[in-house]
């Protein structure tokens, strides 16, 4: 019995970490059709802000949840005004110019952190469930991917402004002539996105050793999942996560993490030659 | 890494310079030490530490006046922890710099790529690192442990002080794969049982999965030959899902790269291992060597077991061009083949003529408190491993890597 | 236009005897010999992207598998003229396979992107894990991650003792750029060549006219995975190690990046795009101040910001203002920004 609870504790934290790495990706890709590549850098840069303020003294918890976010948005915002901004209704053009921002940051890591490991201890200790052990850090990002798919079915569902970004994906014209403006619309939504990827950045980062090509073992996982996701945002990515995190940790468990992760790949390419429109253009139509 | 390049560069710079000036002045050519480890990327832990240690040593031997007479000139480069940069720089070092030695490698992978790139251009060639044994090739001295000296020790220490069930997490390549079955025969020849082999890329930093599945197995002891800085979160989340105190760990890695430094001491405290040197080695050697590397480099913390080795290795290779008294190959060899011994900071060093193996002291240890507290010290250990199947008197075109079959 | 054919064969034939016999006087053969390899993996997506639009992300997929190929088959059959031919094969064969999953399945572009770049992380994940002595072809042990090192390499056909290396190994690999380039060529001018350019511009009214688009697209992929696999048979020869860092994504955007650089929908420019940065990245490599991704990624952004058609056809477009000639009725491809704005509807 206690065995089925772990094993149901770790394919939730798979599904959640899954859903975390993707969240940011899928609203840039979701609302403005640019497929960022330079997520995984993003999120690399979350880590590294999380793990320089904790080494400047900063509460752990602070540093993950406001500094990394909010630094790693401004980024965003940076990169958004100076490329990104040039190449809406571009998608190839977008996916080549963010990577080759992807490498530039990766570059811009090497030279200031050094092109070697460094990392924090996760702040959370492990508890028991009957005989088993478990890491207590597991739970928090379960925790938390439950909060953000909630954060963000309700701001895009029920604020103002969610109503104006959803309007003004639809019909950016029609926005306009509102008086709402695109472009300052099209900003704000990237800087949530990149915001999204430092966050995620920043609480993965206790788990696993951070070098600047970290990103690089992201990218292509939410890359998947987004696009298995499919045209829905909330209900696609949630789909798609559960799917492949539940077929990962189910192949980790029975094999090894490598069978685990070929199985997701696999998984992703049965899927995309099956439902090529993502299952949220054949299911669940129409939700978010 | 950028020190690395920099110093190719000045030391280009100089030979450059120094070929302006007239010959007396000089002495005559420097002789030229190749030297390639990662010191940058994922194995830098091991590799600038290394890095230092080889031109420590070198700058001690050339204050004391050089090799014959002549000043010794480090050719070094960083591999980026990439074994594909290794062959390019491999022949860049025998075909272009044309260096007289080469010390390095450090990813029995790395030594793989590099070994015949050595062999076919006559370029004599140290691997001074610890690792899974067998290798069997006049070119190459290597004064690492193996698994006879390493392994065979630990093995029943760290049963006898948790159980027979034992569980082994190994890092996926050559080293991790050959030390996995060692490790299970010497866990059966203790009368234990090997319960579980799971083996890890190097990239892999996620164990949450394999954390419970050891759960399900229930092991009595858990054996962790991982490699890297991606593996080390093995060790953190070991301890933040708080088996730490419930299943005793050992590694035959774990410090190689003064991890147990970078772990927290909760995190850390109790591993087993054992290795040929330790920082709290209270030897007048290893203080000495200490002091000497704080003079060089400022902080002596750095300092770890393949460090040392390295040391230790251009020692031996300098004390048998002295011997020698030359820097041809076979001459070297031939020194090297004489029972040549060093005193290095963990003990005294001898070469195994039979398998280019070192005989040395061998520590069994426990982490506590980001240290390495000796438990017991077995000195002179011969490489038995290797012996059994290489003797390279008998056959000195001998050119294979011994494995250990189950 | 058969004319123009022989004129272009003679054209490649003495710019390559030129740049063999200049070029070593400036440039180390060794870095050249790269060069010249990556011009030729740059150019087999230069074909499929370039002239067939599809857009692969794992081309890098390709090289791997004939670098692989090769070193395996060399270990097991000692002479290389049988394993440098089944480096060919095995990743077209490979590609046929894939492109028919992919193109009979009428997936979208950005899918297909998706499909080639899962495909190569499978290929690096398998191929990274076998390093247990139980993964083995013949005598040839995969190694995982240690790569396979010591294959035997090139050598004169038929005589498996006279091994080509050094400068003799640069002219080889020189030679075979030339040779790809004129087949690239006289494929171009074929009306195979032509339809897949038609293909490019407009999928569907290929199709109403009768064509077979998915298997056109199928032997397009499979051809510039040849050329790739014929490139990664060529470098396992000149690195004399294959590693699973092969399949990377960083190879793969690599080679994207030559191609965005030097100038889609023409020859040169993937050749020239790859061997230039390739050479840059090479000069890079030996100093300290900037890091090397950094540079490389500047380089592909600023690109698609402001030459997103590439090097080479800027330059041609200016040297004709210029001249005040006017375009020719050559294979000049329209050049193509129109097609990679279709992608997004």
């Amino acid at each position: 019995m206690d065995l089925y609870v772990v094993v149901l504790v770790e394919v939730l934290y798979g599904v959640a970490s899954l859903i975390l790495i993707s969240a940011g990706l899928a609203i840039v890709f979701g609302m403005i059709k640019v497929i960022n590549l330079a997520h995984g850098e993003f999120m690399m840069m979350g880590g590294y802000a999380t793990i320089t303020a904790v080494n400047l003294g900063v509460n752990v918890f602070v540093a993950m949840l406001v500094i990394a976010p909010v630094a790693v948005g401004l980024v965003g915002l940076v990169v958004e005004r100076l490329v990104i901004r040039h190449l809406y209704g571009r998608l190839v053009d977008t996916m080549l110019a963010t990577w080759g921002l992807s490498l530039f940051f990766i570059g811009l890591a090497t030279m200031i952190f050094g092109n070697t490991t460094t990392g924090i201890s996760t702040p959370i200790p492990g508890f028991a469930i009957g005989d088993y052990q478990v890491n207590g850090y597991n739970f928090f990002i379960i925790v938390a991917a439950a909060l953000l798919l909630v954060a963000m079915l309700s701001v895009l569902k029920g604020t103002r402004a969610g109503l104006v970004a959803r309007g003004t994906m639809q019909g950016p014209e029609m926005a306009a002539a509102l008086g709402y403006s695109p472009d300052r619309i099209y900003m704000a939504t990237f800087f949530c996105g990149s915001a999204l990827s430092g966050l995620a950045g920043a609480i993965l980062a206790p788990l696993v050793g951070l070098v600047p090509t970290s990103g690089g073992a992201y990218i292509a996982k939410a890359f998947i999942t987004v696009i298995a996701g499919g045209p829905s945002l909330v209900a696609g990515l949630l789909s798609s996560a559960s799917l492949f995190g539940v077929v990962n940790q189910a192949f980790t468990f029975a094999t090894s993490p490598v069978i685990g992760e070929v199985a997701l790949l696999v998984a992703a390419v049965v899927l995309l030659r099956i439902l090529p429109q993502g299952v949220t253009g054949t299911f669940f139509k129409g939700k978010i | 890494m950028s020190l690395n390049r920099r110093n190719i560069l000045t030391g280009a710079a100089a030979a450059a310079s120094a070929a302006m000036l007239p010959r007396v002045a000089m002495g005559a050519d420097s002789v030229k030490l190749g030297s390639i480890l990662d010191t940058s990327g994922i194995f830098d832990a091991y590799g600038t530490p290394m890095d230092m240690a080889m031109r420590l040593a070198v700058n001690e031997i050339n204050a004391a006046g050089g090799l014959l007479g002549r000043q010794v000139e480090v050719v070094a480069y960083d591999t980026q922890s990439d074994m594909a940069l290794y062959t390019q720089y491999g022949q860049r070092l025998t075909r272009q710099d044309q260096v007289d030695v080469v010390h390095g490698g450090i990813l029995s992978a790395s030594r793989e790529a590099i070994r015949q790139t050595m062999r076919k251009t006559r370029t004599l060639y140290f691997y001074n690192v610890l690792y899974e044994g067998g290798v069997c090739d006049r070119n190459i001295f290597i004064n690492g442990v193996t698994p006879a000296q390493q392994v065979e020790a630990l093995v029943p220490y760290a049963m006898g002080k948790s159980g027979k069930a034992v569980y082994i997490l190994a890092a996926d390549y050559n080293y991790g794969q050959i030390t996995a079955r060692w490790i299970q025969k010497f866990v059966a020849d203790n009368g234990g049982d090997a319960v579980g082999v799971d083996f890890f890329p190097l990239d892999v930093s996620d164990f949450g999965s394999t954390i419970a599945k050891i759960q399900t197995v229930g092991p009595d002891l858990v054996i962790a030959p991982l490699v890297g800085g991606a593996h080390l979160s093995f060790f953190r989340q070991w301890a933040a899902a708080g088996m730490k105190d419930r299943i005793p760990l050992a590694s035959t890695t774990m410090g190689v790269g003064n991890e147990h430094k970078v772990l927290t001491p909760e995190e850390g405290n109790g591993i087993m291992v054992a290795y040929n040197y330790s920082q709290e080695l209270d030897t007048p050697a290893n203080n000495a060597f200490k002091e000497r590397w704080s003079a060089a480099h400022g902080d002596s913390s750095l300092i770890h077991e393949i460090a040392v080795s390295n040391y230790q290795g251009v020692m031996t290779w300098a004390e048998a061009v002295r011997q020698a008294g030359s820097l041809d190959r076979e001459a070297v060899i031939a020194a090297l083949e004489s029972d040549l011994s060093i005193d290095g900071p963990a003990g005294t060093v001898t070469v195994d003529p039979k398998t280019h193996h070192a005989v040395l002291d061998v520590h069994i240890m426990e982490v506590k408190d980001q240290g390495m507290r000796v438990i017991e010290t077995l000195p002179q250990r011969q490489p038995i491993d290797t012996q059994a199947v290489c003797d390279l008197q008998a056959n000195p075109d001998d050119n294979t890597q011994y494995e250990i079959q189950i | 236009m058969p004319g123009d054919l022989t004129r272009d064969a003679i054209t490649i034939t003495l710019v390559t005897g030129v740049l063999i016999w200049v070029l070593p006087l400036i440039v180390g053969t060794y870095t050249l010999t790269v060069l010249a390899i990556y011009g030729m993996l740059g150019l087999s997506l230069g074909l499929v992207w370039g002239f067939g639009g599809i857009l692969c992300f794992g081309q890098a997929a390709f090289f791997g598998l004939g670098a692989y190929a090769y070193a395996i088959f060399a270990i097991n059959i000692g002479e290389s003229t049988v394993p440098m031919i089944l480096a060919v094969l095995v990743p077209a064969v490979f590609a046929a396979f894939l492109g028919a999953l992919m193109f009979y399945g009428r997936l979208g572009d950005v899918y297909l992107g998706v499909i080639t770049l899962v495909v190569t992380l499978i290929l690096f994940k398998v191929i990274n894990s076998t390093a247990g002595p139980q993964y083995v072809i013949g005598n040839a042990r995969l190694g995982g991650f240690n790569g396979i090192p010591g294959f035997p390499t090139l050598n004169v056909p038929g005589i498996p003792d006279a091994y080509i290396w050094g400068d003799r190994y640069f002219q080889v690999c020189a030679v075979l750029l030339g040779l790809v380039c004129m087949l690239v060529t006289a494929l171009l001018r074929s009306s195979f060549g032509r339809i897949a350019v038609g293909i490019r511009e407009n999928e569907t009214r290929m199709s109403l006219m009768g064509y077979d688009v998915r298997a056109r697209k199928t032997a397009m992929f499979a051809i510039g995975a040849a050329i790739a696999g014929l490139a990664g048979g060529l470098f396992a020869n000149w690195a004399e190690i294959v590693t699973p860092n092969l399949f990377s994504l960083g190879q793969s955007a690599e080679i994207i990046i030559w191609c965005i650089v030097g100038g889609l929908g023409t020859r040169l420019g993937p050749v020239l795009g790859a061997a230039g940065l390739a050479y840059l990245k090479f000069l890079l490599g030996q100093q300290a101040v900037v890091d090397n991704a950094l540079v490389t990624g500047l380089v592909l952004v600023l690109f698609v910001l402001f030459l997103p058609k590439g090097v080479v056809p800027a330059l041609s477009a200016l040297w004709r203002a210029g001249a005040g000639r006017r375009p020719r009725g050559r294979v000049r491809q329209r050049r193509r920004p129109p097609r990679r704005e279709r992608l997004n509807g």
